[in-house]
């Protein structure tokens, strides 16, 4: 066999395996758009006059609040998050604090801090205040989660300014507000904006807290979601239509990012 | 030596030569720009654990809230002796391994036929991270009806077309059917970290390699391998720390059932369903024991791993 034939067999079995990995996406995109009774017809048909009544149905069943609560609590989350990642980040990497080590330790444990151990206590607080089933509370919560991978990741993005840069600035004179603002922030916006990409799709997507810590105001997309399962009669092409709502503002910010997303997902240990 | 991220970034700081003479005041500016960070997350992270840990401590089921008393490690007895807590742990430890072992082992196909040059590379690459995508609660919903429901299920429709058996696999086989979902949404996550090592290599290496006449078995074995191991090692731990908390697929797919009853699901079950705080919060206590445990596992099965490959 010679050498680009074995290429081309390799080529033809990637874009085979590739597709199947793919088709559960591509038969929920196709699914939203059937009409509900060739969406649960027992024969799959992949031809077919596409509807829109699927994605009616959706928003009918009041998908629009539950997006915007959560395009506000992740939107939220992430400014929480950026906000105080910033200066932390800055303090462990260019004006070093004493203990950077133990620091970053303790922003990984907790970030290794199963949810399970700390939904209990956050439930019966909130419960208390008033605060379940407050958006901006549910957006406090996930900020917290984020932070952590924030921090790192900034930090990893923050330690490849030229040092030079910082010491001139100094040098000139400029306060601590100007040499982080002006001087650094501009050189590491590539790195804050995917920590602010990551923040949000986890936000995005979270379940576990959002069921336990909202009800019905603040309730956000996941659990509405999650919802469909105690559904009767036919309902694939409703439940694909909104899933396929659900899902694509982080595949499209994913697929923009890619090229961040290792970073991020590694918490900047992988450039 | 394992290379963990914090051994890499004290080797970063170690090595780094930006350390200039600090002045106390530039050493307090520092603190006070972490300060707001680290007062956060004690706020909302580390005092909920400690009141976890307190909560199971006591006697307090909120059907019943003035009946509530402190009785030392009375409700860890109690789960120790109830019987659903080993087999959650099982549950929970069998669904981690299994769906991190597959993952990484199909991330690792996948990144192996990505690293090649071929048309639509970057379209392909595209369409393999979607699943690691698309928000969890969807991927278990479309998995559980458009994939395997007995009537309109993709792979029902299978079986039939091949005349084979039909099957019910988020009930009859709801373990299996929980691992495929989350080997299906975290392969992307184990390809994209092991595409970052393999595009890290030194060409000339292979290059070298290959013109002293190793095949590509042997360089993969002895070059990329070896080169690879941080990347297994960060994709693992990460992998097995965010799926040891797993919870949508099972609320979504098999509500607990047949053998799929994680330590989540059973502390949702027992604080939001049986309303018992302080059986529930040990419940959360020995969640965090049993994380700290397989990712101090996971890290030194690596280890021993990569060391017996690489001293062949």
């Amino acid at each position: 066999m010679t050498r680009s034939v074995r290429g081309g067999l390799v080529t033809t079995l990637t874009w085979v395996l590739v597709l199947v990995f793919f088709f559960p996406v591509f038969w929920m995109i196709i699914n939203g758009f059937k009409p509900e009774a060739i969406a649960s017809s027992i024969h799959p048909k992949v031809f077919f006059s596409p509807v829109t009544t699927g994605y009616q149905l959706a928003m009918d069943r009041g998908m629009k609040g539950y997006l915007i609560n959560s395009i506000t609590a992740s939107v939220t989350a992430t400014i929480i998050a950026v906000v105080l990642a910033i200066p932390a980040a800055y303090a462990l990497s260019i004006r070093r604090v004493k203990n950077v080590e133990s620091a970053l330790s303790f922003f990984i444990s907790t970030r290794f801090m199963p949810m399970a151990a700390v939904v209990l206590p956050l439930y019966i607080i909130l419960k208390n205040l008033g605060l379940l089933d407050n958006i901006y509370m549910l957006a406090v919560v996930y900020g917290a989660v984020n932070l952590p991978v924030t921090v790192w990741m900034m930090r990893s993005f923050f330690l490849e300014v030229p040092f030079e840069i910082v010491e001139a600035a100094r040098v000139d004179g400029a306060g601590l507000y100007r040499e982080i603002v002006r001087i650094v922030l501009p050189l590491v916006l590539p790195g804050v904006a995917a920590a602010a990409l990551i923040s949000f799709i986890f936000s995005w997507n979270e379940y576990f807290l959002a069921t336990l810590l909202t009800s019905n105001a603040a309730r956000t997309t996941p659990p509405f979601l999650g919802s469909f399962v105690d559904g009767r009669g036919q309902f694939l092409a409703v439940l694909s239509a909104a899933a396929t709502i659900a899902a694509l503002p982080v595949i499209l910010a994913g697929w923009v990012a890619q090229k961040q997303l290792v970073r991020g997902l590694s918490m900047g240990a992988i450039k | 030596m394992a290379v963990t991220e914090l051994d890499t970034v004290v080797a970063q700081t170690a090595t780094d030569k930006r350390r200039v003479k600090t002045t106390s005041k530039e050493v307090w500016t520092a603190r006070w720009l972490l300060l707001p960070a680290v007062l956060f997350l004690i706020l909302l992270t580390q005092i909920p654990f400690l009141t976890t840990v307190g909560y199971s401590t006591i006697r307090w089921n909120l059907l019943y809230p003035n009946d509530r008393g402190f009785t030392w490690f009375k409700n860890y007895g109690t789960a120790l002796s109830s019987g659903d807590l080993w087999p959650s742990i099982v549950a929970t430890v069998v669904i981690t391994a299994l769906a991190v072992v597959f993952s990484l082992l199909f991330g690792m196909i996948f990144a192996l036929l990505l690293n090649r040059q071929f048309r639509g590379r970057a379209v392909a690459r595209t369409l393999m991270i979607t699943p690691f995508l698309i928000m969890p609660a969807a991927s278990a919903l479309i998995w559980k009806y458009s994939m395997f429901d007995t009537n309109i299920g993709i792979l029902n429709w299978l079986s039939r077309t091949l005349h084979l058996p039909v099957i019910s696999w988020s009930t009859e086989h709801p373990l299996l059917a929980v691992i495929i979902v989350l080997t299906w949404e975290f392969t992307p996550f184990m390809m994209l970290i092991l595409l970052a090592g393999l595009q890290g290599q030194d060409t000339g290496i292979l290059e070298a390699a290959q013109v002293d006449g190793a095949g590509p078995w042997r360089i993969f074995t002895w070059i990329t391998l070896p080169h690879l191991r941080m990347y297994v090692e960060i994709g693992v731990l990460l992998g097995a720390v965010i799926i040891i908390q797993v919870f949508d697929p099972i609320a979504i797919l098999t509500k607990g059932t047949g053998g799929t009853k994680t330590l989540a699901y059973l502390l949702y079950e027992r604080a939001f369903i049986g309303l018992d705080v302080g059986q529930a919060a040990a419940y959360g206590v020995i969640t965090v024991v049993l994380t700290i445990i397989v990712a101090t596992i996971a890290l030194r099965t690596l280890f021993k791993v990569f060391m017996a490959g690489g001293s062949r």
